[in-house]
């Protein structure tokens, strides 16, 4: 579009001496932090899809090379990874919906606020039990269960 | 991303500005930068004056007036009309002549600290003054004025207050800058139009006068232009005039996915 704007790349200028400043910290609306976390879980999101073809594809290869991998991830840190990775399916999946009202839905900009706590309150809701039973097992076995 | 130098520079004789009764000392931090001795902008700090009921320009008037008359800073009306005094005060974009003293005093016994830094996005020239040709080029671009064709009609062009009300929002806009250099997009990437343009092109898409409303759709269908917002609600936030600019950004893109204009 303009030319100023797309000629001159961030940090130049065509006059000497401007600077054009990035360092201030800016506090933005609750909605821009919840975009932040959107970029945040969506590509964790991204990474896990990524090892995860990556270690399925394994059965082509052999069907033991494919346990062998498998049996690596049966330790208490994998355990957490997947607590991490479920919440971050969740919020992403929430604040989607979320963002896709905020667009289409008449009344979406007017009550985006609301709909970020409401989902935050609904993330919580599923991770705080969610948590509990996914890690059950895991504890109770590293603290001598049975 | 480099923060500017954080070193506060020694404290400046301050003792000249006036201090009225029931005025208390607040500590005004400037993110200062003269082009032709410093390399990168840095802060400086000033204790002042201030009366609860000042705005934080009246603070910046008197450090020019009484302490250091190179401070630069934009400012005309000093009503909020003008949209001349636009910069991050504490972290958030605000007019300086609209934001009152009493509510940014710390909670206690605290000395209270007011930071005051240009806007993001825009080459800093001076202290905290901005080049804003890149803001002004945006705004051209999105053609902000009637386009009829035909002949001129003989009487006013009518309007019904229903039609008027459509896109009676838009029309509050001063051009101040501070929703477009609150968007993350704009900060990153210069070349996206902004909120601000999109909210002049608003208010001529939604005009039921305008026949223009094709071309400047258009030109917003660019990939620099309605779909880089990410609906963060910097801007809605901002915005000194409480404009719906997220809003307004939202209805373009649905006259653009719908064609409902």
């Amino acid at each position: 579009m303009s030319v100023t704007a797309s000629t001159a790349p961030a940090g130049t200028s065509d006059r000497a001496g401007a600077s054009r400043l990035s360092g201030t910290f800016y506090r933005g609306d609750p909605a821009m932090w919840s975009w932040v976390l959107h970029r945040i879980t969506g590509a964790l999101t991204f990474f896990f899809l990524f090892v995860h073809v990556l270690d399925t594809a394994l059965v082509r290869v052999s069907p033991s090379a494919y346990d062998a991998v498998i049996e690596t991830y049966k330790t208490p840190f994998v355990n957490l990874l997947e607590v991490g990775l479920v919440g971050a399916v969740l919020y992403h999946a929430l604040n989607g919906i979320r963002v896709m009202l905020v667009d289409f839905w008449s009344q979406g900009p007017r009550y985006q606020r609301p709909m970020l706590w409401g989902l935050i309150g609904v993330w919580a809701a599923v991770m705080i039990p969610g948590t509990y039973f996914m890690l059950e097992r895991t504890v109770s076995t590293m603290f001598g269960g049975h | 991303m480099a923060s500017p130098t954080p070193t506060d520079t020694a404290a400046h004789d301050t003792s000249q500005i006036p201090a009225p009764e029931g005025s208390i000392t607040v500590t005004v931090r400037v993110l200062r930068f003269n082009p032709e001795f410093d390399d990168e902008p840095h802060w400086e700090s000033y204790d002042v004056p201030a009366l609860p009921t000042d705005r934080v320009l009246n603070l910046l008037i008197n450090i020019k007036s009484y302490v250091d008359g190179t401070l630069s800073f934009r400012r005309s009306c000093a009503h909020g009309i003008c949209g001349s005094d636009a910069m991050q005060i504490n972290g958030v974009n605000r007019l300086a002549c609209k934001v009152l003293i009493k509510d940014l005093l710390a909670k206690g016994n605290k000395r209270t600290t007011i930071s005051v830094a240009p806007i993001k996005g825009l080459p800093q020239m001076k202290d905290l003054y901005v080049d804003m040709e890149p803001f002004f080029e945006a705004f051209k671009a999105v053609k902000p004025y009637l386009i009829a064709y035909g002949n001129e009609p003989t009487h006013e062009r009518i309007q019904s207050q229903a039609d008027r009300e459509r896109f009676d929002d838009t029309t509050k806009c001063i051009l101040c800058a501070c929703c477009t250099t609150s968007c993350p997009v704009f900060w990153s990437d210069g070349s996206y139009f902004g909120p601000a343009a999109i909210v002049n092109a608003h208010r001529f898409i939604f005009d039921s006068r305008d026949e223009g409303s094709e071309e400047r759709l258009d030109i917003l269908n660019d990939t620099e232009g309605v779909w880089r917002c990410r609906t963060t609600f910097n801007c809605t936030d901002a915005c000194p005039r409480g404009i719906q600019v997220t809003k307004a950004i939202q209805e373009v893109k649905q006259a653009l996915l719908f064609k409902r204009v």
